[in-house]
């Protein structure tokens, strides 16, 4: 697509955003949080769901969101605990006199 | 562990008994390293987070009454621990987050360059470098997003517990949550298009 269509396509799409119950991707980046938490009223999830449907940069963008928190929590929630073996045992010590100190 | 033996380990802590201390504290010092790691960014400041912590808890055992897991309420108190020590510490990202924010143009359209394919998990930590590539940019994130980041997608606080701990409004949570995330996704979006 040359950057003329491209910037042409752009116009077109910029303007159908402003029509009724329709948002642009600047106010459908505010109802991301919401939308991913199931709390979005049905009317505000209707609008969002149909600009998804006619825009594909959001619809990518959101994609690619959703893989970074699945990402996340897989990089670092599933880490395993630091096992035993790597904790000093001067460490593990040093709470159990603590508590015979007391 | 089996609950039969918990229950006697806490029973243990609870009339000081030295061997269920011991138990006690091998038993759960590594998922308080963990945990106190991932918020505070450093290994030496949560090896001290875990030691206070383990302390407190087996001072105030007695009001440990099971209404939550053993390790649920051991896992809030390490992530308070950490969360004091990360408030008197000086701030150490050097991220700036405006650059990493999505951008639109002068008609509120998003500029973002297309996505021809995306790493699946399996595909990204395939390798060790992507995992601690994720791991860094998570921690190279500032602070104040970094930290509601992790309370809410990885330790699983809800918005208001996360808002009660760090002394902010939920609509701040909210704010925050979403700007880490889409920071984030910039800063790994290398690693998500398989550029590395």
């Amino acid at each position: 697509m040359t950057s003329v269509v491209r910037n042409a396509v752009r116009v077109v799409k910029g303007m159908m955003l402003r029509l009724p119950m329709m948002i642009t991707c600047r106010q459908f980046e505010d109802f991301i949080l919401d939308y991913l938490d199931g709390n979005l009223r049905a009317t505000q999830r209707r609008v969002f769901e149909m600009h998804l449907r006619i825009c594909r940069e959001c619809r990518q963008y959101l994609a690619a969101y959703q893989r970074t928190m699945e990402l996340s929590r897989v990089a670092l929630q599933d880490s395993p605990s630091v096992e035993m073996g790597d904790v000093p045992e001067d460490l593990i010590k040093a709470v159990i006199e603590a508590r015979k100190a007391k | 562990m089996p609950t039969d033996d918990a229950q006697r380990m806490i029973a243990g802590v609870q009339a000081g008994d030295a061997a269920s201390i011991d138990t006690f504290v091998r038993a759960h010092i590594g998922m308080m390293i963990s945990v106190s790691e991932r918020i505070l960014n450093d290994r030496g400041l949560a090896e001290d987070c875990a030691q206070e912590s383990l302390i407190a808890a087996i001072g105030k055992i007695h009001s440990f009454q099971g209404k939550s897991g053993l390790r649920t309420w051991l896992h809030r108190i390490a992530v308070n621990c950490a969360l004091m020590k990360v408030r008197a510490r000086s701030p150490v990202s050097n991220v700036s987050m405006e650059e990493l924010l999505p951008v639109f143009d002068e008609r509120d359209c998003r500029i973002e360059a297309p996505w021809t394919s995306m790493a699946t998990p399996e595909e990204v930590f395939e390798a060790d470098s992507r995992r601690q590539a994720v791991q860094a940019s998570i921690r190279a994130l500032p602070d104040d997003f970094r930290l509601v980041l992790i309370l809410r997608d990885i330790e699983n606080l809800s918005t208001r517990e996360v808002a009660d701990a760090l002394g902010i409004t939920v609509s701040n949570v909210k704010v925050r949550l979403h700007r880490a995330r889409a920071a984030l996704k910039k800063l790994i979006e290398p690693v998500l298009r398989g550029a590395s």
